[in-house]
Parts: C-alpha cells; sequence; structure tokens
C-alpha cells in the first residue's frame, strides 16, 4: 500500500515501505511550459531533505526540484533525462525523476495529501 | 518600477482574452506566452504569421532641419546613406564607446521615425534632448501601438488586408492605410523570418489586432517566444548581450558602421571604436552550441578545456526550431573563431560546446531592394 504526499514546491512523493519516488506536480509542469531539458542526481547520492536535487528546464527557465525527504538516491527515470516531454504528458506518472531511500521517515509528516495540495493550489491561482 | 504600477499597452484587454500569462516586462504587464505555449507560439512564427505586441516599445518621431547630421553624432549609422523609405539598424553610443540601447531608424522623407527598446526609452529621449541641440523636433508617440506580423505567411496576411504593404522590400519603411487606420510599416523583425513591423494609432490598435487575429494564418504569440525567435535569428538583446559595457566592435556589430562612418568618426566613442578597428579587442560576441542537452543560460561561466575563464553567456536556452540548446556570449578573442571548442560551466559542472556562426537558423528574409 502506497501512500502519496506534496510539497508546497510542487515535487509529489509516492512512498512504499522506505522506498520514495519523486516527480513534480501536474501544475508545476503546466507552469513551467515545455520542458526541454531534465539533469537528475546521480545514483547513490545522499540527499537532505528540501536540497535542490534534479533541475527541470523549460525553453525559458531553469527550476531546481528539492527533494522531500533526505535518503539516498537509488534509482533515476533515465526516461526523462532521453525525452523531457514526458515530464509534460505523464508529470504524476510515468516521468517520476528519482527514487530515494528514507532515512528519516518522520519527514513525511509535514508533507500535504492531495486535499491539502489542490486546495494550496487553488489558493496560488 | 513596481509591479503594481505597471503599465498596460492598448491590447492588454486582448492579452488577457486570450488568456495571456502576464509578466513584469520593463515596467508593462506584458504577455510572456498564450495557452499555445512558447515552444508551439515559436513554431507557429517560422511556419505561419505570429502577432506580437510590442506597443511596449518607444516611437518617436525626429523632425527639423540638419536632424540627419545631428543624429549622426549619437549614433554610428551612416544616415546620410539612408534613402528614404529605408530602415537602419543602429545604436546609440556613449563617450566610452558602450552601447546605450540599439535602434531602428527609418527615414521618412520630412522626418526620422525611430524605435526603441521599453526599458531605455525615457533614458533614450533626454538623450536625444541634450544630444541634438536647438532646432530639432523629438516628438515621442506615445499615442500609438506597435504590431509585429512575423512569419513566413505574414505577406499572405497582408495582400487580403492591404495589398500595397507587400510590394515593400526587407528593411523598407513606408506609411500606409491599413483598415481604416494611419499606419506607419517597416518590412522588418526580430525573429528572422520575413514580417512587418506595424504602427498604429492606440485607438484602433485593438480592433486592428483582432482582425488581423480573424486570419487562420495568425496567432498571438508572447515575448518567452520572442526571445527565442531571436536568439534563434542571432539577434542581440539589449541589456543581455549588449549594454554600455560592450562596444558594437566587441558585440560583432560592426557591419552596421559604413566605411564613411568608421573613417570619418563623428559619434560618441568613435575614437575608441577606431582604435579597436585598428587594434582588434579582447573579446567578441559569439554563438555558441553546447555539444550535449543542457541550455547555458545568461552568465555561464564559460572556460577553456583548462578551465581558465575566457568569457560568459549572456543568452542562452533552448532553440525550437534548432531542437537544441544554443547561447550567445562574449569570449576572449582568440577564442572566438566558429569551431573553437569551450566549456560551459553549467551549475559547477563544466560541458563541452562550440563557438558557431550566427545565425543558429538561417534567416528568411525577403531580398531588399537593390541601392545603386
Amino acid at each position: 500500500m502506497s501512500k502519496l504526499y506534496f510539497t508546497t514546491d510542487h515535487e509529489w512523493i509516492r512512498v512504499e515501505g522506505d522506498i520514495g519516488i519523486v516527480g513534480i506536480t501536474d501544475h508545476a509542469q503546466h507552469a513551467l511550459g515545455d520542458i526541454v531539458f531534465v539533469e537528475l542526481p546521480v545514483s547513490g547520492k545522499q540527499v537532505a531533505k528540501g536540497a535542490e536535487a534534479a533541475v527541470v528546464e523549460s525553453v525559458k527557465a531553469a527550476s531546481d526540484v528539492f527533494t522531500p525527504v533526505s535518503g539516498a538516491v537509488v534509482e533515476v527515470n533515465e526516461a526523462i533525462v532521453d525525452q523531457p516531454g514526458l515530464v509534460n504528458e505523464e508529470a504524476e506518472d510515468g516521468a517520476w525523476f528519482f527514487k530515494v531511500k528514507l532515512s528519516d521517515p518522520s519527514e513525511l509528516n509535514g508533507l500535504m495529501d492531495r486535499a491539502a495540495y489542490d486546495e494550496y493550489v487553488k489558493g496560488l491561482e | 518600477m513596481s509591479e503594481s504600477a505597471s503599465l498596460r499597452t492598448p491590447l492588454y484587454e486582448l492579452h488577457r482574452e486570450l488568456g495571456g500569462k502576464m509578466v513584469p516586462f520593463a515596467g508593462y504587464d506584458m504577455p510572456v506566452q498564450y495557452p499555445a505555449g512558447i515552444m508551439a507560439e515559436h513554431n507557429h512564427t517560422r511556419s505561419q504569421a505570429g502577432l506580437f505586441d510590442v506597443s511596449h516599445m518607444g516611437q518617436v518621431r525626429l523632425s527639423g532641419a540638419g536632424i540627419v547630421a545631428a543624429l549622426e553624432r549619437l549614433v554610428p549609422g551612416d544616415l546620410q546613406a539612408l534613402p528614404i523609405g529605408k530602415v537602419r539598424y543602429t545604436m546609440f553610443t556613449d563617450p566610452n564607446g558602450g552601447i546605450l540601447d540599439d535602434l531602428m531608424v527609418s527615414q521618412a522623407g520630412d522626418h526620422l521615425f525611430m524605435v526603441v527598446n521599453a526599458a531605455c526609452k525615457a533614458a533614450d529621449i533626454a538623450h536625444l534632448r541634450a544630444g541634438l541641440g536647438a532646432g530639432v523636433s523629438i516628438e515621442p508617440l506615445e499615442d500609438r501601438a506597435l504590431l509585429a506580423l512575423q512569419g513566413p505567411k505574414a505577406v499572405e496576411v497582408m495582400a487580403r488586408l492591404a495589398p500595397p504593404v507587400t510590394q515593400m522590400a526587407f528593411m523598407e519603411f513606408a506609411p500606409h492605410r491599413i483598415l481604416g487606420a494611419d499606419c506607419f510599416v517597416t518590412r522588418s523583425g526580430y525573429t528572422g523570418e520575413d514580417g512587418f513591423e506595424i504602427s498604429v494609432p492606440a485607438g484602433a490598435a485593438l480592433d486592428f489586432a483582432r482582425r488581423l487575429l480573424q486570419e487562420p494564418e495568425v496567432a498571438p504569440i508572447g515575448l518567452g517566444a520572442r526571445d527565442s525567435l531571436r536568439l534563434e535569428a542571432g539577434l542581440c538583446l539589449y541589456g543581455a548581450d549588449i549594454d554600455t559595457t560592450t562596444t558594437p566592435i566587441e558585440a560583432d556589430l560592426l557591419w552596421t558602421i559604413s566605411k564613411r562612418r568608421r573613417q570619418e568618426g563623428g559619434f560618441a566613442g568613435a575614437e575608441i571604436v577606431q582604435r579597436q578597428l585598428q587594434d582588434g579587442v579582447a573579446r567578441k560576441r559569439v554563438g555558441i552550441l553546447p555539444h550535449d542537452r543542457a541550455p547555458a543560460r545568461a552568465h555561464t561561466p564559460i572556460t577553456d578545456k583548462d578551465g581558465r575563464a575566457i568569457g560568459e553567456v549572456t543568452s542562452g536556452g533552448f532553440g525550437p526550431t534548432l531542437g537544441g540548446p544554443l547561447a550567445m556570449g562574449y569570449v576572449e578573442a582568440a577564442f572566438a573563431t566558429p569551431g573553437s571548442e569551450v566549456m560551459l560551466v553549467v551549475r559547477g559542472t563544466p560541458r563541452p560546446a562550440r563557438i558557431a556562426s550566427m545565425p543558429f537558423v538561417a534567416h528568411n528574409y525577403v531580398p531588399a531592394r537593390r541601392i545603386s
């Protein structure tokens, strides 16, 4: 049974056991526009909650993707490096960015659930 | 200027209607993109016709006896050789040879019609007032909008709405009555494509733009695509690629200075420009193509293969027509030859790139009429 969380920086993390799958939200990809480049962390890298872990670039600008939790990167999604446009097409599904082995599951407590995130996004518009 | 005090062009209402994403730009609230998105807007302009609101730019009418000679003191462009009905690209220079703004000037017969950058227009007017001396009239045309219709189908659109306009050659100027409005038209633009820039009375601009958008080839294009289009075309953005710290020679804009003006000088900073012409410059504006897919944005450091700093990117991003990243910047003269290998330090990681000739995407202008 997996559980989905969201950050105020528009990342999502789906947690199964001690592994979190991280991506950017549909709202984020829409706001960024056509995505032309993705830079992912190297597998094995230790990342700290809130730190820049990946970069996503549109025609216009580069944006950081922050990791919602601390831990070790265990896998990255090379498909979005080869086809950055996938992030526009399936941001909250196939176009995940990286998987992280959580070092402190309690960090999930401060994150939002779907309903809270939707409410948060509504407040931004 | 604060965002809350943003100015609006006469087309503001239309931008909102069209779903434009409005951003502050040079003191104006301008559409950076419409719902189609930058990529689609860029591609539309390259294949059809894009409509750009550039009403934030400054339009100025200059007249009076001796205006041509007077203006030549402020710009290195050859205005004496500019025939009636022709447009020239030139720049205001300062005493150090730095560029205060770049501009388009048309010889309209009894006056000059000038278009300058939005962010510089107040300073440009002050500079003109201080530099042109008595006896000339400097008239900012604040009651006019400026629309650019750009792309290979622009001429077909104009053929339906104003057939005489299609007879204009590249870099020509003419007054035309279009859709009942008294317009100033130049066949020019900032995309590398054929097209027209049309100065329209502010009160007529909204209807004028709506009418153009009814044509099947025409779609609205925001500032985002304007930037990617001009970058592919190798055209400078003032404030990024050129400014008061760059001279026309360093900026590779020597082509805008005629032989007479190189020899005679007589413009602000001429001695420095002439000395650079003779002795060469330490750095040059160049095109840069990354070998990989990572865009290198403005201020990305450029190094040689050993990591020694040799310059900086001034504009960079992704070229939808090119299908990859591209950049413009300054490098030490020894590296300015196309084919030179350099490194772009993107987020701390050196990535290989090469100096490339510009434009990155071939210009698609109509031929200019030959001047005998």
